[in-house]
């Protein structure tokens, strides 16, 4: 390399813009982190269609012309009156009556995704307020909360979802009640663990000293730092609570017939699955691929919002020293086995 | 001493904890209307007084403090209660269904635990090789998979096809293993590894993400400088500290699950405490619902204090408050 060019090079660099060093909010970070997941951003997709496919039902409905409660006594049943294979007429084939496995699976859709995001939305706003007033006020108030908490996770849940649809007579706001009832309690635990933490730092001291009061507090300076932990939370707790759903459903006591889910889908499929193939495999699918989009999706906001934690899918990071004792937020453990 | 204390007040917290969710399953089974377990015993045609018979035979006509009272006295006394339906004694309930509940849980148990610690180990070893980015699309796909759905699939794509062909050792339902061992196992093998499937995806995530914690730490490092072979840093060193997250979500997992596994027993028809306390729930047999949940939160509640105290054996740093 020649002089001059060495000289050219060092000019070229002198005459850079100096670069705007723009402040980013920890917010900002995480989404540009997400954003950045391939397979994160997939899954996101995958969620957004299935979400329009959901919200469109019934206009799908009339543009293939099958209502999902109508059986098609004459088209959808083959002289042995069972269901028929996938058509033009029929895409996905159709069901023990008759109706329209196609519409029916994106009817089921609607109750999946209402179910999984409106249990988690109300489970986890319970379960933070609970936390952080526990964690937050402490005392007797702490002891009886927590112990209440402690009571809730105690309980066999999967039997007591049961009993409580059984007296309550199954439903769609039953089955949403039963799982949110069982999922602010895993919530609540995180949360309160994290509040008396948050409690200790000064700025909460600061806060207190200039007058405070207990409430401001708590959602004004703890809240904001308890919104990460608790988004991951919630994101995984989405795949959870459909899964729930359906094994309701499935079990006779979540979403009744006519109306169609996943879970009654499949437990109607069963007798038929020597016959027709395609009864057990399309619910089954969409089954799969939503909870399966829901977890990558939260594994991904998970690595985003907490760089120190394990990134499942990175490639780009090499292997470093990676301490973090500082409890992760598991997800919440309401599996239904 | 301060130990002894500890176990004292946590046994006490327990004792709390099981009289609260014996008073919600109570609570719970009187929301009912009245009268629906006479008149489902009785019939449908029963008169007033057949129906008022039936509720004094089964003690439901005295106010409901007083048949808690009851309950709680006989309870405490290591007596149940006895089944509305054909007066059966709950102990002799539970005393047939915990052995095929415990069969299933530590079968799988063992399927689980040999899976996913193999898988986790490998793929933190050997973090972003291919062999880890394959276990861990498995571990979400196993974490993403209903139970009823694995169980379906494996009753018809293995149990028919194998019987279909006259292959009979796997078999669904429920054999006691003091007639042939072999016949117990062919029973439970597809149980085992729905259940096992389900959870070692679990374990392969946790002992994953801990041992890579782990193999961080400076003393690893210490042991690298000292010239140890990389077996021996993993095996000695590294896993044995990484297995406490492990052992904790163990404890839990397997005393939940002691208390039943409902949706596993139900598709392969185990009759373990899951399946049962599921028939008893729908049939609002109320002796053997609470009897089944006390067992349950006992299970759970146990299952918390050991591994609170493993823990705080296990790990220096963790101290007993």
């Amino acid at each position: 390399m020649s002089l001059t060019q060495i000289e050219f090079q060092a000019e070229s660099a002198g005459e850079l813009p100096a670069q705007v060093i723009e402040g980013r909010s920890p917010w900002l970070l995480a989404w540009r982190r997400l954003r950045q997941d391939r397979v994160a951003v997939a899954s996101a997709v995958i969620i957004l269609l299935l979400m329009v496919l959901a919200l469109c039902a019934p206009l799908i409905a009339a543009w293939v012309g099958h209502p999902p409660d109508t059986p098609y006594v004459n088209a959808g049943l083959t002289s042995q009156g069972l269901p028929v294979a996938p058509s033009s007429k029929f895409l996905f084939g159709t069901d023990f009556l008759g109706r329209d496995l196609f519409v029916r699976v994106i009817y089921g859709a609607r109750i999946s995704l209402l179910v999984g995001l409106v249990s988690t939305a109300i489970g986890t706003a319970a379960g933070v307020v609970v936390g952080m007033t526990a964690g937050y006020l402490g005392g007797w108030i702490d002891t009886l909360l927590a112990r209440f908490i402690d009571s809730v996770l105690a309980l066999p849940y999967v039997m007591f979802a049961i009993a409580l649809a059984v007296v309550f007579g199954p439903s769609l706001v039953v089955t949403i009640g039963v799982i949110s009832f069982f999922s602010w309690a895993a919530i609540a635990r995180v949360v309160r663990g994290q509040t008396l933490s948050i409690k200790e730092k000064e700025y909460i001291e600061a806060a207190r000293s200039i007058g405070a009061s207990s409430a401001r507090i708590m959602f004004i300076d703890v809240l904001p730092n308890l919104l990460a932990p608790v988004l991951v939370l919630a994101t995984l707790f989405i795949p959870t609570a459909i899964v729930f759903e359906s094994t309701l459903s499935f079990l006779g006591v979540g979403i009744q017939p006519p109306t169609a889910s996943w879970g009654n889908l499949l437990s109607q499929a069963e007798t038929f699955y020597q016959t027709s193939w395609w009864y057990l495999v399309f619910p089954c699918a969409f089954l799969l691929i939503t909870t399966l989009a829901f977890n990558l999706l939260g594994d991904g906001v998970r690595d985003a919002m907490d760089p120190r934690t394990e990134r499942l899918f990175a490639s780009q990071r090499k292997r470093g020293r990676r301490r973090s004792r500082h409890a992760k937020p598991m997800p919440p453990a309401a599996e239904v086995r | 001493m301060a130990f002894v204390r500890f176990i004292i007040r946590r046994l006490l917290a327990g004792i709390v904890v099981l009289w609260v969710v014996s008073l919600a399953a109570f609570g719970l089974f009187f929301a009912r209307p009245a009268n629906t377990v006479a008149r489902e015993l009785a019939g449908r045609a029963a008169t007033a007084q057949t129906l008022a018979l039936v509720n004094k035979q089964l003690g439901l006509n005295q106010p409901i403090i007083e048949q808690y009272w009851h309950f709680l006295a006989r309870a405490l006394h290591g007596n149940l209660g006895y089944s509305f339906l054909d007066g059966e004694s709950v102990n002799t309930i539970l005393a047939q269904d915990l052995p095929r509940t415990a069969s299933l849980v530590v079968g799988a148990m063992v399927l689980w635990l040999i899976v996913g610690l193999a898988v986790g180990i490998l793929s933190a070893t050997r973090a972003r090789s291919l062999f880890d980015r394959l276990a861990t699309m498995g571990v979400l796909g196993g974490i993403s998979m209903p139970t009823f759905v694995l169980g379906q699939l494996l009753l018809i794509g293995v149990f028919l096809q194998l019987n279909k062909h006259g292959f009979t050792w796997v078999q669904d339902g429920y054999e006691g293993p003091s007639q042939s061992i072999v016949g117990w196992a062919g029973h439970m093998i597809l149980p085992w590894i729905t259940l096992a499937t389900v959870s070692a995806a679990v374990y392969a995530r946790l002992s994953r993400g801990s041992l890579i914690d782990t193999l961080g730490e400076d003393y690893i490092r210490t042991a690298r400088a000292k010239g140890l072979t990389e077996r021996r840093i993993i095996f000695k060193h590294a896993v044995r500290a990484a297995l406490t997250p492990v052992v904790s979500q163990l404890g839990i997992d397997v005393g939940t699950l002691l208390g039943g596994v409902v949706v596993t027993e139900t598709v392969f028809s185990l009759g373990g405490i899951g399946q049962d306390s599921v028939q008893a729930v729908v049939q609002g047999n109320l002796p053997v619902i609470i009897g089944f949940v006390l067992i349950a939160a006992l299970f759970v509640v146990v299952a918390n204090l050991i591994v609170d105290m493993a823990y705080a054996l296990l790990d220096p740093r963790v101290r007993i408050t």
